[in-house]
């Protein structure tokens, strides 16, 4: 399913920059981000801590906390400006255009309101309803998102359900107004391995019957394997590497990318050592010139120190690295 | 499988945990006291040189398998025997000596390493603080050596020892936390979810630091980690825990290969994997119930697609499976053969 070359994307970024105000000076974050994602598509986006996923997808939905700030870049979302509406207007879009599923269910929930009152609040504020049929409408969505005994639970408080349960909840919640777009967060990091299976199998499904398209920001290379269509990897506040989830995975073109994907380690091929990166990620104050990766690269030579390469494309995906020039 | 060889031995070892509500409450509220049985009787042998694996999912108890062999909780039940020697529970040794030798050969590896090291204290203080508790005679200049020389052999800079943890990043942290592990010569490392905290590239280059001081040193692992392909990276064999009991112990070739437990399959069907592209896993009902309120007869029984009568009522012990060179499983569909075969083995690659 590759989607790069459809005509009308659902979601255009072109050239995002978040920034940060220090007293330092201004810290990039996200410098120069490009992607889109075509109608129903599954774009994952990895990277390690502090690549700048979660910012990028912040970005995105409007959520960026002050003082931090979109510097610059455009966000499209079927053809209309997103990233320059106000807050009221935003706030509308959010939630029904664009859903959104954070990594922590529990902090995502009120506490104090139960999980029926939150639906209901969502629906009628999306869409025009009166309170009866956002009620079975909210039923609706707990079935549909697997929840069992959904008329009786929709009266529960988040605390009265489990971990993975309430992750459903946010699910539901986050697909409340039938969003063409949602933006998931590390979706599965705070589960345990069998819920997570769960919580992916019920996204990728409804995704599917909804026709829904998917941002799923994570740093576990294993969910977006089985989920993603495409993927794209960050590093230190850039796309490195972007195309189908299996040429990323097998064929990776970018040095990182190759990197990252040999130090996971597998549970069905056994190997002496893992591929190692040695460094670790650059502070954002501290970015090289050229390539940021050039001090970890063990290909790295003189054009890198010195030159930032772009995104070109290389084998089946894009990779901005100089080496794939030659 | 020589028994002299065993350098750690947990015998039916068990620790409860009482969670009552205050007496108050629990007058006003008429509720009776409440037990958490976080760890209910676990046998586990673990030979010289070897790494054990032990995984579970949150709340199964592997943390409290750790704090209970290095002494952070004491055993509830049952005994461990650590080179010989009684170091808790049943039986525990009167011979104070030989306590603290035993528990000089063995130290642990934290999950958190922004949490296990004092932020307000030099690298280098760190790392000797072990050697200063066990050996406080030693004179400052080898302890000084001994310090760099740590270091050095975990991949640091001998100036690093001058400087403060908040200078470091997570996965160089985690290699102080190794350093000050190293320093008494322990021959048992218990490892808390080492590299649970840390990004990918840097949990490899942990994994590989871990891997070649077993080597180089001949240490003992006891690893214990949510994530089976960490596990199945390091471990020789692996033991699976759910609420409290290890429900399969296999090597770890043959557990991942050819996993016995309903619950062990059900969670080797779950982890998704880079091979994986594209295809869909079976997702597995149910969740783990509360440890509070456990099942009666096997804990598992509820999610079991195999569970019947006995299962419900009977708690199932561990027993040789599939042959000499498997291992053990608690399981009565597995001892009674009424298991098929796995519904979707994995292709090995």
């Amino acid at each position: 399913m590759t989607s790069a070359a459809a005509v009308e994307p659902l979601l255009a970024v072109e050239g995002l920059r978040v920034e940060f105000p220090t007293r330092r000076g201004t810290l990039v974050a996200v410098h120069d981000v490009s992607f889109t994602i075509a109608p129903g598509e599954v774009l994952g986006v990895v990277g390690e801590s502090g690549a700048g996923k979660s910012l990028t997808g912040a970005a995105i939905i409007g959520l960026i906390d002050p003082p931090g700030r979109i510097a610059s870049g455009i966000v499209r979302l079927a053809g209309r400006r997103i990233d320059n509406l106000p807050y009221d207007a935003m706030r509308l879009v959010r939630g029904r255009e664009i859903g959104a599923v954070f990594q922590d269910p529990l902090t995502s929930l009120n506490p104090l309101y139960t999980i029926g009152r939150q639906l209901v609040e969502t629906i009628r504020t999306h869409l025009p309803m009166g309170e009866t049929e956002a009620r079975r409408r909210a039923v609706a969505l707990l079935e549909e998102v697997g929840i069992p005994a959904a008329a009786r639970r929709i009266d529960h408080y988040p605390h009265q359900f489990s971990g993975g349960m309430r992750q459903r909840v946010v699910i539901a919640l986050a697909l409340a107004a039938n969003p063409k777009l949602i933006v998931a967060d590390e979706p599965t990091t705070a589960l345990d391995v069998s819920i997570q299976a769960q919580i992916i199998a019920l996204l990728k499904r409804l995704c599917r019957e909804h026709g829904t398209a998917v941002m799923l920001v994570t740093h576990d290379m294993g969910v977006i394997a089985e989920t993603a269509d495409r993927v794209a990897v960050m590093y230190a506040g850039r796309i490195v590497e972007i195309g189908p989830v299996h040429d990323v995975i097998h064929r990776p073109q970018h040095p990182y990318s190759v990197g990252l994907m040999g130090s996971i380690p597998s549970i069905v091929e056994e190997r002496e050592r893992l591929t190692q990166i040695d460094g670790a990620m650059p502070r954002l104050t501290a970015i090289p010139p050229g390539c940021a990766f050039n001090p970890r690269c063990p290909h790295a030579f003189d054009r890198c120190r010195l030159e930032r390469p772009e995104l070109l494309p290389a084998g089946a995906t894009m990779a901005a690295c100089w080496l794939r020039l030659q | 499988m020589s028994p002299d060889n065993t350098l750690l031995e947990l015998r039916n070892i068990a620790r409860y945990f009482d969670v009552s509500p205050p007496w108050l409450d629990r007058i006003l509220e008429r509720r009776g006291r409440v037990t958490l049985k976080a760890v209910d009787g676990i046998d586990l042998a673990i030979r010289k040189g070897e790494t054990v694996g032990l995984v579970g999912e949150s709340g199964c108890g592997k943390s409290t398998v750790a704090r209970l062999i290095v002494g952070l909780y004491a055993p509830t039940r049952g005994s461990i025997r650590y080179d010989g020697v009684t170091i808790a529970g049943e039986g525990v040794t009167g011979d104070a000596r030989a306590l603290r030798l035993a528990r000089r050969g063995m130290q642990m590896i934290f999950q958190d390493p922004y949490a296990s090291l004092n932020p307000r204290w030099r690298v280098a203080d760190i790392v000797a603080e072990p050697l200063r508790a066990h050996a406080p005679a030693t004179p400052r200049t080898e302890l000084d050596e001994r310090v760099v020389a740590l270091l050095l052999q975990v991949g640091l800079a001998a100036a690093d020892g001058a400087k403060y943890p908040h200078q470091f990043s997570g996965g160089q942290r985690q290699r102080i936390s190794i350093a000050r592990a190293l320093s008494t010569n322990p021959h048992f490392l218990v490892c808390d979810e080492p590299t649970s905290a840390l990004d990918v590239s840097v949990q490899a280059q942990v994994l590989n630091l871990m891997r070649d001081l077993s080597r180089t040193l001949g240490l003992t692992y006891l690893f214990i980690s949510h994530n089976l392909a960490v596990v199945h990276h390091i471990a020789d064999r692996v033991g699976v825990m759910y609420l409290g009991r290890i429900v399969e112990l296999a090597p770890t070739r043959e557990l991942f290969a050819n996993p016995q437990h309903p619950y062990t399959r059900m969670l080797l069907d779950a982890v998704p994997d880079l091979e994986m592209t594209g295809k869909s896993r079976v997702a597995v009902a149910g969740e783990v119930p509360n440890p509070l309120d456990p099942p009666a007869g096997c804990t598992f029984h509820p999610r079991c697609p195999y569970a019947n009568e006995r299962c419900r009522r009977e708690v199932p012990k561990l027993r040789a499976v599939g042959g000499d060179a498997h291992g053990e499983a608690a399981c009565h569909a597995v001892e009674e053969g009424r298991l098929p075969p796995r519904a979707i083995p994995l292709a090995v690659a």
